[in-house]
């Protein structure tokens, strides 16, 4: 989260990806929440020396962005701008874990950097399939799903009333940060004096502004809860799909489909 | 300090997630005993101040670089512990889908980590003892930053432990702490003077905001003694479930883990009985002998420590298969966005 400003353009982003119409965009909330959760446990579960019988399980990323038309490069640089801590905590085992694993043509390979590649490669899997959820699904959408599986109203209401708010309270705080930096030179005056008289202007007004919210929904007869309108229903495709991936991703986790390739390949 | 999918292993993610949503569950329903309806609208645009004061970077003082904020204890003062929590969470959901910031399978750990100790123990036994007679600049500003140090502490401390518990790291638990500790130390005071002026700034402008916090969990200290017995129950009881699921679906992943875990002594009484079981469905789950004695292998050579000489023609073909595997992946994946870009023409 280095520059907020371009992460929040990529809210927007993902949010309007969220719209198209594809196969797997049609799919419903339910089905994509359950199945991305049943990839990332499958991934993660694998022990910590294994790399290749991982691989198979790129057919899942990939297969979204392609049939779901999202754009590579979004998800690839936000894998980068999130992997400094995985890497940080990760290159440590190289360090730590000298002992020799495999010998490949005289290279000499330590379990250190095999559990190092491994926690790369679980990290790329995992970060990227949440990212393709909320690319091929609509935030409203995920949260209808949450409501389906059991979340309490409050926390489906919080949710959506939050997600709604930071556009709004974005464009105000871009107009904040635009008058500071005009008012300032360089670093000075971005001290954490003026700083903090900002946030707790913003802080007073954000709360002023929901009260007046508050008052326009009752107005408008808003009694606690927002209804979110049935729009999905399961369909055939759902089941077939969450059938596929699911046994798909069993079969990848019990047999080393990369391992049988490669040896059907040599001999 | 968000933990990460890719070092958690599957059982210390879902223990998290039992706990995390054991309390989202309890705080929703303690909303909904008494609530107020102008807490709703308020907890909405509290979570996305949250996130638009992010968007303000500012100049860390003695460094000249710029950081950030993280808020967890601002909501926790300005909403109260239940409503403070459920916020918190909210703002990691985001985070952790559109920010990639953690994952979903490490949500449960971070909720945990960033909500449940500003709100259940730094707010109720820190902060609410610092103002308890008196509330002016002064006093609000020591507790304020007290609180947001130690609950940053606890919340590294809380990453380490989990780290530690997965096994996917080689790091000792000393030296990562040490690493940990004393970053989130710095963070935390910077953190705290600006939490400190955020809510004196809310005291002279909006007193009403604070005494409403304040007053609206009465008997907080006895409240959330009970809130944290019920998560740590839940945890548990959810964890054993969980365990005898993941023992169908991932035998060896599961059995490495509470290798790991009966590693440390405190934790062996509880696992033990399911141990032996484990590894009985283990032999009968594994429908490929060579695979399974593949593992095996691996296993022992990995607790051993002088290394057996791997069979070299095993893991060439592992590797050539791996490259295979990718490279077929991505073909499929131009395959079928060319076949979408041709369906319009034609």
């Amino acid at each position: 989260m280095q520059s907020f400003d371009k992460e929040f353009i990529n809210i927007g982003y993902l949010d309007t990806l969220s719209y198209k119409q594809t196969l797997v965009h049609r799919l419903h909330p339910c089905t994509k929440l359950i199945v991305t959760f049943a990839f990332i446990v499958t991934v993660v579960s694998f022990p910590k020396y294994e790399i290749q019988g991982i691989m198979p399980f790129f057919l899942f990323p990939v297969f979204i962005i392609s049939a779901g038309d999202i754009p590579v490069a979004l998800i690839l640089k936000k894998l980068l701008v999130v992997s400094p801590f995985v890497l940080f905590v990760g290159i440590f085992n190289p360090v730590l874990d000298t002992r020799i694993m495999y010998y490949v043509y005289g290279l000499e390979i330590t379990g250190g950097w095999i559990s190092f590649a491994s926690i790369t490669v679980k990290f790329i899997l995992t970060v990227s399939s949440a990212l393709l959820l909320v690319a091929v699904t609509s935030f409203p959408g995920i949260c209808y799903a949450l409501q389906r599986l059991g979340v309490p109203k409050i926390f489906i209401v919080q949710l959506l009333f939050l997600y709604r708010y930071i556009f709004v309270l974005a464009e105000e705080t871009m107009r904040i940060v635009r008058a500071r930096n005009m008012r300032s030179f360089g670093k000075r005056g971005k001290g954490i004096k003026s700083f903090t008289s900002l946030l707790g202007v913003l802080l007073v007004r954000s709360m002023e502004r929901a009260e007046s919210i508050y008052q326009a929904m009752c107005s408008r007869a808003f009694d606690g809860s927002i209804r979110l309108v049935n729009a999905f229903s399961l369909t055939l495709t759902d089941m077939i799909f969450a059938a596929i991936t699911i046994t798909a991703f069993i079969i990848f986790r019990r047999y080393d489909v990369a391992e049988m390739l490669g040896e059907l390949l040599l001999t | 300090m968000h933990m990460s999918d890719a070092l958690l292993s599957p059982v210390v993610g879902a223990t998290f997630w039992a706990g995390s949503l054991g309390a989202v569950a309890y705080c929703a329903s303690k909303l909904k005993q008494n609530i107020d309806e102008k807490l709703i609208p308020l907890m909405g645009i509290l979570g996305a101040f949250i996130f638009a004061a992010q968007m303000i970077n500012f100049t860390i003082p003695g460094t000249g670089s710029s950081g950030h904020i993280g808020g967890g204890m601002i909501l926790a003062i300005l909403l109260g512990p239940h409503a403070g929590f459920i916020t918190i969470a909210s703002v990691l959901i985001i985070q952790s889908l559109f920010f990639a910031d953690g994952g979903i399978l490490a949500l449960g750990c971070n909720i945990w980590n960033l909500g449940i100790f500003p709100c259940f123990i730094v707010y109720p036994y820190i902060f609410k003892i610092f103002v308890q007679h008196e509330r002016n600049a002064r006093t609000v500003t020591i507790a304020s930053v007290i609180s947001v140090v130690m609950a940053l502490q606890m919340g590294a401390l809380s990453v380490v432990f989990e780290t530690l518990l997965s096994g996917r790291s080689e790091l000792p638990f000393v030296t990562f702490a040490a690493m940990m500790l004393p970053i989130h130390l710095a963070i935390g005071v910077v953190e705290g003077f600006i939490t400190a002026g955020v809510i004196n700034y809310v005291r002279t402008a909006r007193p009403e905001v604070l005494e409403n916090a304040m007053t609206s969990t009465p008997a907080v200290i006895g409240d959330s003694m009970n809130t944290f017995l019920l998560t740590i129950g839940l945890a548990a009881l959810i964890t054993g479930g969980g365990l005898s699921w993941f023992a169908s679906t991932h035998p060896d992943g599961l059995e490495w883990s509470i290798e790991k875990v009966m590693g440390s002594p405190e934790l062996s009484a509880p696992e033990s009985g399911i141990h032996p079981g484990m590894k009985k469905l283990q032999e009968k789950a594994a429908v490929l002998p060579d695979y399974d004695f593949r593992t095996d292998e691996a296993d022992q050579s990995i607790s051993e420590d002088n290394w057996p000489a791997v069979n070299a023609g095993r893991s060439v073909s592992g590797i050539v298969g791996a490259f295979m595997v990718l490279g077929m992946i991505f073909l499929t994946g131009f395959v079928i966005k060319s076949f979408k870009n041709i369906k319009p023409k034609i």
